[in-house]
């Protein structure tokens, strides 16, 4: 479960430093687009040897370079380890995924990794979208990322403010998402200047059921963290919920009322999913 | 010659150019060589232990890199000195 996942570039040793004094819930280390085609090897080896220094307390998620380059096996090597938790794959599709899957377990096996690695596929190519489903079924598989600029480049549309353009993608992420319990991750907002709209594109990618969205600046993860947080009515009004249904149970009721509006089953399972997220983010 | 460079001249970053030479030589320049330089040192000198790498001079132009970074800087270094031969 996750609200804020912030990308750092992987070949900056001041980022990488101050990687977890920002309140993301997990942090992105980027191989790919932050690290120009000559410095691969340099960023490689800088991340693999902060990650042997330092310990972050936040879920560690390296982006490798996609499985259509020359690099990513040498990324894999390089950066598997109990130190990550988890690898994001750029334009994802079904067979690279069972492909990253067997060469995960031959690095964990011979690396003795205590672990299983997660991967998130990047859905950010019209084909992806078409194997969503079949995306979200994949080994280790625990989270879809929508990349909105790829996808708009790959569709030959113009990303816009109101983000008409990746309305279906957004949709189709978010309930593939929901029925494969998994976290669907939005795209992320790339005016760090724009708080209003970073706001507004964050409020309508949660409208549609998005749980999480990626952050490309740290001033970003404050109104992230507070758009996909449950409220504070929300959870007082979830916990008088499951206070009613405890006791309607004792006296062996089924469906209960409360304030004049019938609680049936759809309604204390939300709450139940309210109070674990206030539990897990800390604010109850 | 055989050379190869890592790094930048950035905040928290460090350049290292090493040369294939004769036994190792280590030339240090950084913004904070009076209090860390010997530590810088002994980061390059294990590093270069741990490569098994006897024939090399090493040069470190630091700005406040800590050690991981500078281990990370110099073992690029060398991968590139290797390819270049």
């Amino acid at each position: 479960m996750r609200r804020s996942l912030l990308f750092i570039p992987g070949n900056n040793p001041a980022m990488l430093q101050n990687a977890d004094v920002f309140e993301s819930d997990a942090v992105i280390i980027d191989l790919e687009d932050a690290v120009s085609i000559s410095e691969k090897d340099s960023a490689r080896n800088l991340v693999k040897n902060f990650l042997n220094s330092y310990r972050l307390p936040i879920e560690v998620i390296i982006r490798i370079n996609g499985m259509d380059t020359d690099f990513y096996q040498a990324d894999l090597e390089a950066i598997v380890s109990n130190n990550i938790d988890t690898i994001l794959l750029p334009k994802a599709n079904p067979r690279d995924l069972i492909k990253l899957d067997q060469i995960l377990s031959k690095i964990e096996q011979k690396n003795g990794l205590t672990k299983k690695i997660g991967v998130i596929p990047i859905i950010e190519l019209a084909s992806s979208i078409l194997d969503v489903r079949e995306i979200a079924t994949s080994p280790r598989v625990n989270g879809l990322l929508l990349g909105a600029e790829d996808l708009s480049s790959d569709l030959e549309v113009s990303r816009t403010l109101a983000g008409d353009e990746i309305f279906y993608a957004r949709s189709m992420i978010a309930i593939s998402c929901r029925a494969y319990n998994i976290d669907a991750i939005d795209t992320p907002f790339t005016d760090v200047r724009n708080e209003e709209g970073l706001l507004a594109d964050s409020q309508k990618a949660r409208g549609l059921g998005m749980n999480a969205k990626a952050c490309i600046h740290p001033n970003q993860i404050d109104i992230v963290n507070k758009i996909f947080s449950p409220s504070k009515e929300q959870i007082e009004q979830a916990l008088r919920i499951l206070k009613a249904f405890e006791n309607a149970q004792k006296e062996g009721k089924g469906v209960f009322s409360l304030d004049g509006k019938m609680v049936d089953k759809p309604i204390i399972e939300r709450a139940k999913k309210t109070i674990d997220k206030a539990k897990r983010f800390g604010l109850i | 010659m055989k050379i190869g460079t890592c790094g930048s001249v950035e905040s928290n970053d460090c350049l290292i150019t090493v040369k294939e030479s004769s036994g190792i030589t280590i030339h240090l320049e950084s913004i904070v060589k009076e209090y860390f330089g010997k530590q810088i040192i002994k980061v390059i000198e294990d590093t270069l232990k741990e490569l098994n790498i006897t024939d090399v001079e090493v040069t470190c132009i630091d700005k406040g890199a800590l050690d991981y970074t500078i281990r990370a800087r110099l073992i690029t270094a060398i991968e590139r000195m290797n390819k270049n031969a």
